[in-house]
């Protein structure tokens, strides 16, 4: 399930998603004057308009707190809040609603971890092993539990292509090592890991693993128990939901280990001022009034994707991938940075000596919208010894014709900057 | 193809010769050894990073003035263009310049624009049109305020 290269081969044409563009009402627009080519769902993709619905439905009819009242209101709240849990569930194969904890996003999940799992297990000397494709928020929560324990990150290097070297990974796994974490999909360059040969290894030596799964749940099914990692974190805006909406999964017999996150109303069963009883799975780490609306929306997002099939949406976007970098390649003075095996949705790159930024401008000028800069993932930049990429990146929405108008605005640019 | 000619025009009136010409081949780049005054300029959003350097003498006049750092088109050319514009310049003027200049990429009054007469930096003028990318304008701008004022962090867009 991690090589959707694997699938193309048994999918016929009529596999074909290319029409999903319509469900999506923020592509209906013209951007400076030309029709909206978005480029930059690795950053936050658009939402269908099932997910504004929902969202909007709940608002007007629905809104209530949840777990609480008894009244109408508040039991539909809860059963739609719920309900967005149950999908989850399923969408990543979870074991168990208790698995699923719902976080404000891929940052807060990561936090979660470092700070009730890690930080109460780790001593002065320990190691904690990242690698260098990893995102700003896959780095910083560890530096700070280092900072907070005495422990140390070590960095699992990558290679020319953007792929980490996984057999210098392998021989970094040691007994001094604690916790592995690292990305599913790389966000800047699309790299692939092979997290499930990663997580085998890692558990022969009783180390655990959190995955950073924000760039992978949107491109293809993702199955925990089969990749059997401890964690597994993503967020909600870059698959079709809201903002503010993420998830964090974790075996429930090591949550049921962890202690509370934060503190407040939800995570506890009874409170009185010489003990307090926290509560179950998944509530003990939900504290607060959550997102409700969000996790509603979060739902709709999902059930959107399951009634494509993850599988349909990931052979479809290996084809566009693989167009997109043929084209892109073809595009004199073009430097493709990232050229891994095994991808996923992203292809960053640069121009002549045309600085990001200025390329960002110029495309989206055309309506043809991509991120530029170091993608919070300035290790990756260093590595490369470069500033920052323009990065297109893809959702199921996205069309070859996209990858026309993405090509054909870069030769504008390279025409201004003659 | 009148709205591609359209697209073109527009772009071309940001990225004007004189802003290209400045951004390949910036002028009076790389570090001052003995200057009296520096600051840096940084813009987190697109990892502009400029360190502008200024020999200023006694009589508070810059005699000199040198930038290393980098950044995309605009922000590089304003940096140069900043260096040629303000040696010999009392400082005074030079903070003068910034508020002219400020004003001028932020939709500013005609009257502010009028007291000055920023000569070639009007060319930066066309990055009114771009909002994102002011601060790339003014980012040389806001290092030389800070120099000048002897502020201890670096100026910063956001």
């Amino acid at each position: 399930m991690n090589d959707p290269g694997n699938k193309v081969a048994h999918l016929s044409e009529t596999d074909d998603i290319s029409n999903r563009r319509a469900d999506f009402p923020a592509l209906q627009q013209q951007v400076n004057d030309h029709p909206l080519v978005y480029l930059d769902s690795a950053a936050s993709s658009q939402q269908p308009a099932v997910v504004i619905d929902t969202v909007a439905d709940y608002q007007r009819h629905d809104h209530a707190n949840v777990h609480r009242g008894v009244h109408t209101l508040s039991h539909r709240a809860t059963e739609a809040y719920e309900g967005a849990r149950d999908d989850i569930v399923t969408f990543i194969n979870a074991s168990n609603r208790h698995e699923v904890i719902f976080t404000s996003g891929t940052t807060e999940a990561v936090n979660l971890v470092a700070q009730s799992f890690c930080r109460p297990r780790l001593a002065p000397g320990d190691k904690i092993l990242l690698t260098q494709l990893e995102h700003h928020s896959n780095i910083v929560p560890w530096q700070l539990v280092c900072e907070q324990t005495g422990a140390e990150l070590l960095v699992a290097p990558i290679d020319d292509s953007g792929q980490v070297d996984i057999d210098e990974l392998m021989r970094q796994l040691h007994s001094g090592v604690k916790m592995l974490a690292l990305a599913h999909v790389s966000n800047a360059l699309g790299s692939i890991n092979p997290v499930k040969s990663v997580v085998e290894k890692a558990h022969s030596l009783d180390i655990p693993v959190l995955l950073d799964g924000a760039q992978a749940t949107p491109h293809m099914a993702v199955d925990v128990q089969d990749i059997n990692c401890d964690f597994y974190a993503f967020s909600g805006h870059k698959m079709f939901g809201p903002t503010g909406t993420g998830v964090l999964y974790g075996k429930e017999n090591l949550l049921e280990t962890m202690p509370p996150y934060q503190g407040g109303g939800d995570m506890i069963l009874e409170v009185a001022f010489d003990k307090t009883v926290y509560n179950d799975l998944p509530y003990k780490f939900e504290a607060g009034t959550p997102n409700i609306s969000g996790m509603i929306g979060l739902g709709a997002a999902v059930r959107y994707l399951q009634a494509i099939g993850m599988e349909r949406v990931a052979a479809y976007e290996h084809r566009l991938l693989e167009y997109m970098t043929r084209q892109l390649a073809a595009v004199d003075g073009i430097r493709l940075i990232g050229t891994a095996d095994s991808k996923a949705s992203v292809q960053s790159f640069l121009l002549d000596d045309i600085h990001p930024h200025d390329l960002g401008t110029i495309l989206d000028h055309q309506g043809v919208a991509i991120r530029t800069g170091h993608h919070c993932a300035m290790p990756v930049m260093e590595y490369f010894g470069i500033p920052g990429t323009a990065r297109a990146s893809l959702g199921l929405y996205n069309s070859e014709d996209d990858i026309d108008r993405l090509v054909a605005a870069l030769a504008t640019a390279r025409k201004l900057f003659a | 193809m009148q709205a591609e000619t359209q697209t073109q025009d527009e772009l071309r009136d940001l990225y004007r010769d004189l802003i290209l010409d400045h951004a390949r081949n910036p002028r009076n780049f790389g570090k001052l050894d003995d200057a009296t005054d520096s600051a840096e300029g940084i813009n987190p959003l697109c990892g502009d990073k400029l360190k502008m350097y200024f020999q200023v003498d006694a009589d508070n006049q810059i005699t000199n003035a040198k930038f290393e750092g980098s950044g995309c088109a605009i922000s590089v050319a304003s940096a140069s263009l900043l260096t040629e514009t303000v040696v010999g310049m009392s400082t005074q003027d030079a903070l003068d310049y910034f508020s002219a200049i400020v004003a001028l990429l932020n939709g500013g009054s005609a009257t502010s624009e009028a007291k000055i007469d920023l000569g070639r930096l009007t060319a930066l003028r066309g990055v009114r049109e771009f909002p994102s990318r002011v601060k790339c304008a003014t980012l040389a701008w806001q290092a030389l305020n800070s120099a000048i004022q002897k502020e201890s962090t670096p100026a910063s867009t956001e």
